[in-house]
């Protein structure tokens, strides 16, 4: 049953492509949607409604198709698709959907985004769009025109349209692809459009390809543009009547484009109806080409009733007394201007009562429709049945809804739900619009505008990529002794080491009684380091801190709690004592960039006149904790007399060393810190040397045993210094500090406020769920906030929030938990915080027996000494497009003080190379190698960071479309030249990005972000070397860059 | 996404950004003398308008500056 016509279409007949619908095999051609090959074949049937289950069929010709819904198996697999929409391939395999898609498993294919910027984006690649296009070209404008088709030509190509215009269109596509200034991207659909000229769009690259061509299946690209001019014409709308869901009811229009794109005739005989002129036209082209018009009914003449009859196919048509046969009912019932982007954008519609259409009320800012308004369209009563197809909604309903008292289209649609389907109500809002008399009013258009595959959305941010993995220099050390990790913040961190089956009960049993009884180490590297200098710095620290740091002696350590304005605990941590100007302060792991800015923002908006800058040393320093009472036999003998809260300089394990004598746990305990670069140097001289390796899990216990809060865990943003027992750490000596006024709030004075308290379950071998409600008579008076077992204490125990707890030790209470026994509650003791060695007798620990000499440390590591032959292999696979290698940065200086240079610029000299940070802060860094670099005199402050970041070169033709796969920056050389430098965002990383050469691109990041980012250059530069997207323009190369790429 | 300009770095994503609220709200030369109430209003009341209004920003993953712009919080536009 073959229904093409003779010669005309744009399909290549001389090729047959071989699919499979509903288990039958058919025949079509290059060029075919699945729709038209099926209309070609005879089918109009292709799908069951969602609620009714009638069958459905095919009623436009484009990606507004609310019915012709397939799932499609192979070559690839999508549970929901419109079949207007699926391009033909060999081998296609597709299935008719009754109501929804459904997801089988994980979609495998490789999903990808770029960030592009343009003058002008043209959105449809229709005459208009072209025009707009080309003038904007010849303005000197940079355009980027999307167009959701095979090929652009818009409704030139559905109306087959004249030579003339069809020259014009050539013309002006000839002019666009000689143009470097234009980029055309087809099988581009815009999505969404959002502030400050941001749209979004996805391409599809593969799926049109024959199976297995591999490479980028969907890119969405994020568009920053001037001007958004959009081209998007117009949609053609529906009639409502008795039986205009039957399969066969079609737009006259969308019969016009299967002839004139496919070649297929929709039908043998067809009742054409029609609001305006275009019906009349259709009727005469399709008349024309062999198609049997029986009749035509003008609404503007009369709209007798109407009733199509047929079950899977239309039979006839009654029109008032007088009934046809007919296998096709083609509707013209005027035209809707696709305005979804402008309407996202803000942009107001008004009705056209001429054209029978919403219409723009003007721009809205950059945001301009320039497809020539619909012709003139009566808009007629509607009769009966469905306004919308899709979700089964017919005029009845929505007159229910009306009757139900629903006076705005929102309501109306959230009642009956039309427009909710996938198409977004594109042909039946303005129906559900005229049946629900609110007086023509559409419904709000939110992104996106067709539907999008979540995996296209997530693009690469999968799996390992989904987000940074941060690691310390001994991350590897820690997987080799076969660490369990957790997540804190971005950074993993080595929870417990396992030996041998234990389970973690048992591990972290037996690293406490190691740094209990003998000697144990902890990475604690992740703690956030901040070092601040100037005059001023003791005085600012003073007014952060809720005790008194101006005082703290050169060479001491003092504990110290930061309060918000509020007076809740916002941070605590140490303070050392560096020299008279020179503080380093440590911050929790996960709030180390809080604090800093926490600190930048006070020096910045408040107190501008204090004299003190402060440089994050997180990544400068390695940090090892050696806890335990023969924490000195790995420590060279200089340090075993230094007192407890002081620190020295040392050389450990032939590293040079600051050494902190710092408790987290009441043993005696060491923090040793060296280069970033050298802590897996330093955790293997100290595991080697007999230490045993604890991880968070039993830092976590060692610290509660003895009563210490963690920030963040035990406390939640309504806990003041007094409500956790630190009140001694509160000065009352000071006039100011931040959080001070709060403190003498009636409120924070409360004597019912939640304390800080121990808690004791009545079964030794219970550990309570943290989060247990704690009970008194019935009244929740409290909660678990930390819970373990204790190998000290012999049994388990918590910590709690309680009202009024430190008026209770030693009080009965119950404790809820969900467990297998179902909700119960348990019976508890609460006691002090401070549950080991209160007298704080452990502090001291044992004189050292005999002093383990460590040999001298290997040399320092790179984070990307594992990435070489990954590195490798992205040149080979780019035939040399783009090269990855690590760049040393030797002695590095974050200078604070005036600039030298513009903003976002660099000072490249034979040794050294200065990097704009920020208007009064440097970046002197050393890739020749060599001493530290020599700071200007009018410095303010200096500090070494050498090791804190570490960079990676991309170079080669294609560095910079690599780079435009995760930096949103616009990179053309014109905007960021060679000498440039910027902070932004690479990927999910905060990167430093230097613009060392033409072809070279610096990204200067910190060590501990750089595995995450070598992965995924290695896994972005696959984006690069498919044949689909290899000759895909970007929009933001020079001339000749672009020429390269096309030829 | 908001396109934000830096004084100092030019238009930058939204992501680059920490929000920090209405603009000149001063901290209080000597927050010992006012009242509760007073001080009440500094850390908790703030203007929440609809239209043109001055805001902070900090360019958190850039050159860490803050500063203030005016925008219109109905429809996101910027003005000097």
């Amino acid at each position: 049953m073959n229904r093409r016509h003779r010669s005309a279409g744009r399909v290549d007949r001389a090729r047959v492509l071989r699919f499979v619908f509903d288990g039958v095999s058919y025949e079509g051609y290059p060029g075919d949607t699945l729709a038209s090959a099926l209309l070609a074949n005879g089918i109009h049937h292709v799908s069951t409604s969602v609620n009714h289950g009638r069958p459905r069929g095919i009623l436009t010709a484009g990606s507004e198709e609310p019915t012709a819904l397939v799932r499609v198996s192979a070559p690839y697999v999508e549970p929901m698709r419109t079949a207007t929409t699926v391009e033909l391939v060999d081998g296609l395999v597709a299935e008719p959907l009754a109501g929804r898609g459904r997801l089988t498993g994980p979609d495998r294919a490789r999903y990808d985004a770029v960030w592009a910027h343009c003058d002008v984006l043209v959105v449809g690649g229709g005459p208009a769009g072209l025009s707009a296009a080309v003038e904007a070209v010849r303005e000197g404008a940079r355009v980027i025109l999307v167009d959701e088709r095979p090929e652009p030509g818009g409704s030139a190509l559905d109306l087959g349209t004249a030579f003339e215009t069809r020259d014009l269109i050539a013309d002006d596509l000839a002019v666009l692809r000689s143009s470097a200034a234009a980029t055309v991207l087809s099988r581009t659909t815009a999505l969404g459009l959002y502030d400050d000229g941001l749209v979004t769009a996805i391409q599809r690259l593969t799926d049109h390809l024959p199976a297995g061509a591999g490479g980028t299946r969907q890119r969405l690209w994020r568009v920053r543009a001037g001007r958004i001019q959009l081209a998007t014409g117009w949609h053609e709308r529906p009639l409502a009547f008795a039986g205009n869901d039957v399969p066969g009811v079609m737009l006259a229009s969308a019969a016009v484009s299967y002839l004139h794109r496919y070649g297929v005739l929709v039908g043998r005989r067809a009742v054409v109806l029609t609001t305006n002129d275009t019906g009349h036209a259709a009727a005469a082209t399709l008349g024309a080409a062999g198609m049997e018009i029986a009749t035509v009914v003008d609404t503007r003449d009369a709209y007798p009733v109407i009733e199509v009859f047929g079950g899977t196919r239309v039979r006839g048509v009654a029109v008032g007394e007088r009934r046809y046969d007919a296998d096709a009912v083609l509707v013209a019932g005027g035209f809707s201007p696709v305005l979804q982007l402008y309407a996202q954008a803000g942009g107001r519609l008004r009705f056209d009562g001429a054209r029978g259409a919403m219409v723009p009320d003007g721009h809205r800012g950059p945001v301009q429709y320039v497809s020539p308004l619909p012709p003139p369209s009566h808009v007629p009563a509607l009769q009966g049945g469905y306004v919308d197809l899709q979700r089964d909604v017919t005029v009845a309903d929505v007159a229910r809804a009306r009757d139900a008292g629903l006076r705005s289209v929102e309501h109306v649609k959230r009642y009956t739900t039309a427009g909710t389907a996938h198409d977004q109500g594109k042909t039946s809002g303005f129906l559900t619009a005229l049946a629900a008399g609110t007086g023509l009013e559409l419904t709000t258009s939110r992104p996106p505008y067709v539907p999008v595959l979540f995996a296209a959305l997530a693009g690469r941010d999968r799996g390992a990529l989904f987000d940074p993995v941060r690691q310390t220099a001994a991350h590897d050390a820690h997987v080799a002794l076969g660490a369990v990790f957790e997540n804190v913040g971005q950074w993993r961190r080595a929870r417990y080491y396992p030996r041998d089956g234990e389970s973690m009960d048992e591990a972290v049993r037996r690293e406490c009684r190691s740094a209990r009884s003998s000697v144990a180490v902890m990475d604690a590297s992740t703690l956030g380091k901040i070092e601040l200098v100037g005059p001023d710095a003791g005085e600012f620290l003073d007014r952060l801190y809720t005790n008194v740091i101006s005082t703290l002696a050169v060479g001491a350590i003092r504990y110290g709690v930061m309060c918000g304005v509020d007076g809740m605990v916002f941070d605590d941590g140490t303070v050392a004592r560096l020299a008279d100007d020179r503080f380093l302060v440590t911050t929790t792991t996960g709030n180390a960039a809080r604090v800093l800015d926490w600190m930048e923002e006070w020096l910045q908006t408040e107190w501008p006149d204090l004299r003190v800058w402060c440089t994050s040393v997180t990544e400068r320093w390695s940090t090892i904790a050696v806890v335990g009472p023969h924490a000195r036999t790995l420590l060279p003998a200089t340090t075993h007399s230094l007192p407890f809260m002081r620190w020295q300089d040392a050389v450990v394990a032939g590293l040079p060393a600051r050494v902190c004598r710092i408790s987290f746990s009441g043993e005696l305990a060491y923090e040793v810190s060296v280069a970033w670069s050298s802590g897996a140097a330093l955790w293997d001289a100290f595991v080697g040397a007999g230490a045993t390796p604890y991880g968070t899990e039993t830092m976590h216990v060692l610290r509660a045993e003895k009563g210490y809060p963690i920030i963040g865990q035990d406390t939640d943003g309504t806990v003041t210094p007094h409500d956790l027992g630190l009140g001694w750490a509160v000065s009352t000596r000071k006039a100011h500090f931040l959080g001070k006024r709060s403190l003498a709030r009636p409120d924070t004075s409360r004597p019912d406020r939640k304390h800080l308290v121990g808690v004791l379950p009545d079964d030794p071998s219970l550990r309570l769920p943290e989060g247990s409600h704690l009970v008194a008579d019935g009244v929740p008076v409290g909660h678990v906030t930390s819970s373990y077992h204790s190998a000290a204490l012999g049994r388990s125990f918590a910590l709690a929030l309680l009202t009024s707890g430190r008026h209770r030790h030693g009080e009965r209470l119950h404790a809820t938990l969900l467990d297998g026994a179902g909700l119960r509650t348990t019976s508890v003791t609460v006691t002090s915080p401070v549950l080991y060695d209160p007298d704080n007798t452990r502090r001291d620990g044992d004189a050292p027996e005999a002093v383990v000499s460590l040999p001298d440390a290997r040399p320092a590591a790179s984070p990307f000494a594992a990435f070489a032959d990954r590195f490798a292999a992205v040149a080979d696979r780019t035939g040399g497009g783009v090269r990855i290698a690590e760049v040393p940065l030797g002695a590095q200086l974050t200078v604070r003080g005036p600039a030298p240079m513009p903003p976002n610029t660099t000072i490249v000299t034979a040794t050294h190379t200065a990097l704009w940070l920020g208007p009064d802060e440097t970046l002197l860094v050393s890739p020749a190698g060599g001493d530290l670099p020599r700071p200007p005199d009018d410095a303010w402050s200096v500090v070494d960071t050498s090791a804190a970041r570490v960079a990676i070169a991309v170079a080669g033709p294609h560095a910079r479309r690599l780079l435009a796969f995760g930096c949103a920056l616009d990179l053309r050389p014109d905007r960021f030249g060679a000498g440039g430098c910027a902070q932004t965002h690479v990927a999910r990383t905060q990167a430093l990005l230097w613009h060392r050469a033409d072809d070279e691109y610096l990204l200067v990041v910190r060590p501990s972000f750089g595995p995450y980012l070598a992965d995924w250059l290695v896994d972005a530069s696959a984006g690069l070397s498919t044949a689909a997207t290899i000759d895909q323009p970007y929009g933001q190369f020079s001339p000749d860059e672009h020429t390269r790429m096309k030829t | 996404m908001l396109l934000i300009r830096c004084p100092w770095c030019g238009p930058r994503n939204e992501t680059e950004f920490h929000y920090g609220g209405q603009a000149g709200v001063t901290y209080p030369a000597d927050p010992g003398a006012l009242t509760d109430e007073e001080w009440g209003r500094y850390l908790f009341v703030r203007a929440n308008p609809k239209g043109g209004w001055e805001e902070r920003w900090s360019h958190a993953a850039g050159c860490r500056r803050w500063f203030t712009v005016r925008r219109d919080t109905a429809t996101n536009e910027w003005s000097a």
